[in-house]
């Protein structure tokens, strides 16, 4: 009768190879792989949009000053973060996140529902030096933001590449008509590429987020961003017990 | 002068091992110091100085990427080498290669670090290396695992010895944990900036996966790989048990996969992967204390060495360090537990009790071993490796004590409700009640940061011991002769 030993694997290096594979790609694919799967990954809400090219903008910046390694956006169902910070966070709210920007440290405040807490003002003296509005902070000063034009000649090529992750992005009139039905005239003309120059510096301008209309700077990208967080979904439509199936 | 000189250093590869270790004091240094100023950061902002370059949200993943992949990956990298060949007694396949793995790494230290102060991030923790960077440590992967399963295959030794099982479980889960995290669609053939192709939960649950298992086996499958050989190297006993080994070795290669998702509890992901993530962290617990056990119990009959070694005492203070984070860490995995420690420095604490206490202490113990055989010599100061000693112990108990302190705080003050029922605490009154405790811990880190100083020009002087006796020797035969 085949009798195992463990001797075998010790002296076959592609037997000990093989089996060690299987062991450390079980738990991955068991976890991760059915929630591309199924549908009750995402609650089904409206609202949600893929983010304006300022706003995207804005996104990057986010991404490359790390702003990510102090604070979540990530609102867990506490009563204490209700309180604090407003309705927990739905998976569906960052669907459109590429990457995703939950973190995992809180040295200052949640992120998730910042946006419309604070006057555009606020956010620009708070940017410029955190200790001049919330003394104790320790959270670095950031004048370059408002010092620096902010680059958008790539644009175009940045919504292209997220429109291969997924993001509906529209490059042609019929992409453009599946927008309008999705999320209505208004938003779908922000998320057409062609257009993309044009309605970031429309919407700086519009918005006058820096304070200064006559240039886009990357303080106006970071702000409309921070301004569209958690903002996306109408909480008064949904039930609680409806919103709980998902969790 | 082949007959005068050690027999192993003409034996092996040492070339590669020697560059590698020399590397992870440099990275080392380099990577606390970062550490230690960004935590000094926190605790006295002024030291942002307003400059893009310095800012802590830059500067951050300088220090992790600096710590974990330059001062650890050179550690395992070297170590790796060193053991493959004295444990299948024959040297390395493809030393070419070896060497690319070698001037490949240490650019992508380099660039990674470069990179994100200039502000190029991916934005996921642990992997926030753009594209091209991500493409080159794939294609020095491939080649670390073709030099390390090539070694392994014309070994002269029947058996495969069990640290190796360790680097091989390492070297094969970063392959797969690095490829699955990182794929991304670039902005342009000709910018460094490209965004993540997964979303949301997705990306999140990708991340957490590649981030708690950089954990699990960059951090430690292949620190009990390094573990297995130096500490019976050095107590000069057998490894207790060897089944004990066996069940471990497979029980931690299986169950680690399955846990990463604990960082995400209470998120918007399904509950089911969370409870399914705190069932396998919990169990992980005893193959976790079965390396820690096999690892002291290794030292039974030679004790004494704890009071006369202090290269033994690392090893030993190690493997405690290692026992208590990993019982630690299934603790913070219940939904309870985490509800209060997530988002507070009690996570930080708890990932740099395992990452000085247990990843740099068997880290240090074992080069301390190795070194001074790679040049073959004696160590120049025992005298220092003790004061080294003392100093890592002090500064890892500082920086954790101070961790929990804060971390518990932080968490109790976010919850806390008065009379009421409102929140008692506005946020930024937990930030500056963390003031002490950040001081406290960049006070802890200074500690550490000083020992390991000590190590680089302890091994400097070992080393140049090394070269001076290699250069006389030849002189002295001749003379004789």
């Amino acid at each position: 009768m085949f009798k195992f030993k463990h001797e075998s694997l010790e002296t076959n290096a592609g037997l000990l190879l093989v089996l060690t594979m299987l062991a450390i790609s079980i738990g991955g694919l068991v976890e991760i792989a059915p929630l591309f799967m199924i549908d009750t990954t995402m609650e089904k809400v409206d609202g949600v949009r893929p983010y304006t090219p300022l706003e995207q903008r804005g996104r990057d910046i986010f991404i490359r000053e790390g702003c990510y390694t102090c604070h979540s956006q990530m609102i867990r169902p506490f009563r204490d973060e209700q309180l604090r910070y407003g309705h927990y966070s739905l998976a569906s709210e960052s669907k459109y996140d590429h990457p995703f920007q939950w973190g995992s440290k809180r040295t200052g405040p949640d992120l998730a529902r910042v946006g419309g807490k604070y006057s555009n003002e606020w956010h620009v003296q708070h940017l410029l030096k955190p200790t001049s509005v919330v003394p104790e902070s320790v959270m670095p000063n950031y004048p370059w933001l408002l010092s620096t034009p902010l680059d958008y000649s790539d644009i175009g090529d940045r919504m292209r590449a997220l429109r291969i992750t997924g993001v509906p992005y529209s490059t042609n009139e019929e992409e453009y008509k599946r927008n309008v039905d999705k999320f209505g005239e208004k938003i779908a003309k922000t998320l057409h590429i062609p257009d993309a120059q044009k309605n970031l510096i429309e919407q700086a301008q519009e918005g006058n987020y820096d304070g200064d209309r006559s240039n886009v700077s990357e303080m106006d990208a970071l702000i409309a961003y921070l301004q569209v967080l958690g903002t996306m979904v109408d909480f008064r439509q949904y039930k609680p017990e409806e919103l709980v199936k998902y969790r | 002068m082949a007959a005068t000189s050690n027999p192993a250093t003409e034996q092996y590869n040492f070339d590669i091992v020697r560059k590698f270790s020399i590397m992870t004091l440099v990275w080392g240094v380099v990577g606390m110091l970062v550490g230690v100023y960004i935590a000094s950061e926190l605790a006295w902002p002024f030291l942002n100085f307003d400059s893009p370059f310095f800012s802590f949200g830059r500067f951050r993943p300088v220090h992790t990427s600096g710590v974990i992949f330059g001062f650890g990956g050179s550690a395992l990298f070297a170590t790796s080498y060193y053991v493959v060949q004295r444990t299948c007694q024959t040297r390395l396949f493809a030393p070419g290669l070896a060497t690319f793995t070698f001037w490949g790494w240490q650019a992508v230290i380099v660039l990674a670090a470069l990179s994100y102060v200039m502000g190029y991030s991916q934005g996921k923790e642990y992997a926030e290396m753009e594209w091209p960077i991500d493409l080159l440590i794939e294609v020095i992967w491939v080649s670390y695992m073709a030099v390390f399963i090539g070694t392994l295959m014309k070994r002269k030794q029947p058996h495969i010895y069990v640290a190796n099982w360790f680097y091989l479980s390492f070297i094969l889960a970063t392959a797969l944990l690095h490829t699955f995290n990182n794929v991304a669609v670039p902005v342009g053939l000709f910018t460094m900036k490209s965004y993540s192709l997964f979303s949301g939960p997705q990306d999140a649950m990708l991340q957490w996966w590649y981030g708690h298992n950089a954990v699990g086996f960059f951090l430690t499958a292949a620190f009990l790989g390094m573990m297995y050989y130096f500490v019976p190297k050095h107590a000069g006993r057998p490894v207790y048990s060897y089944r004990l080994s066996i069940v471990h070795f497979w029980a931690l290669s299986f169950m680690y996969m399955w846990v990463g998702t604990h960082h995400l509890h209470w998120t918007a992901i399904p509950d089911w992967t969370s409870t399914l993530a705190a069932t396998f962290s919990i169990m992980l617990l005893l193959p976790s204390w079965g390396g820690m056990i096999n690892g002291i119990m290794t030292l039974s009959g030679a004790w004494d060495k704890l009071r006369t070694d202090p290269v033994m005492r690392f090893m030993i203070v190690a493997l405690s360090f290692y026992g208590m984070s990993t019982f630690e860490g299934p603790l913070m995995s219940l939904k309870d537990v985490n509800a209060l420690s997530h988002y507070t420095d009690w996570t930080v604490g708890h990932v740099h009790s395992g990452a000085l206490g247990w990843v740099a202490m068997i880290s240090f113990g074992s080069m301390y071993h190795m070194i001074p055989r790679l040049w073959n010599t004696q160590l120049y100061s025992v005298r220092l490796v003790n004061i080294h000693f003392w100093l890592a112990t002090i500064g890892v108990l500082l920086y954790i004590t101070a961790m929990w302190i804060s971390g518990i705080m932080q968490g109790l003050m976010w919850r806390a409700f008065d009379d009421f029922g409102n929140l008692q605490y506005s946020f930024v009154e937990s930030v500056a009640a963390m003031h002490p405790f950040y001081a406290m811990r960049a006070i802890g880190g200074m500690f550490f940061l000083t020992g390991m100083i000590l190590m680089a020009y302890n091994c400097f002087m070992t080393i140049r011991q090394g070269q001076r006796a290699e250069q006389a020797a030849p002189a002295a035969a001749v003379a004789s002769a």
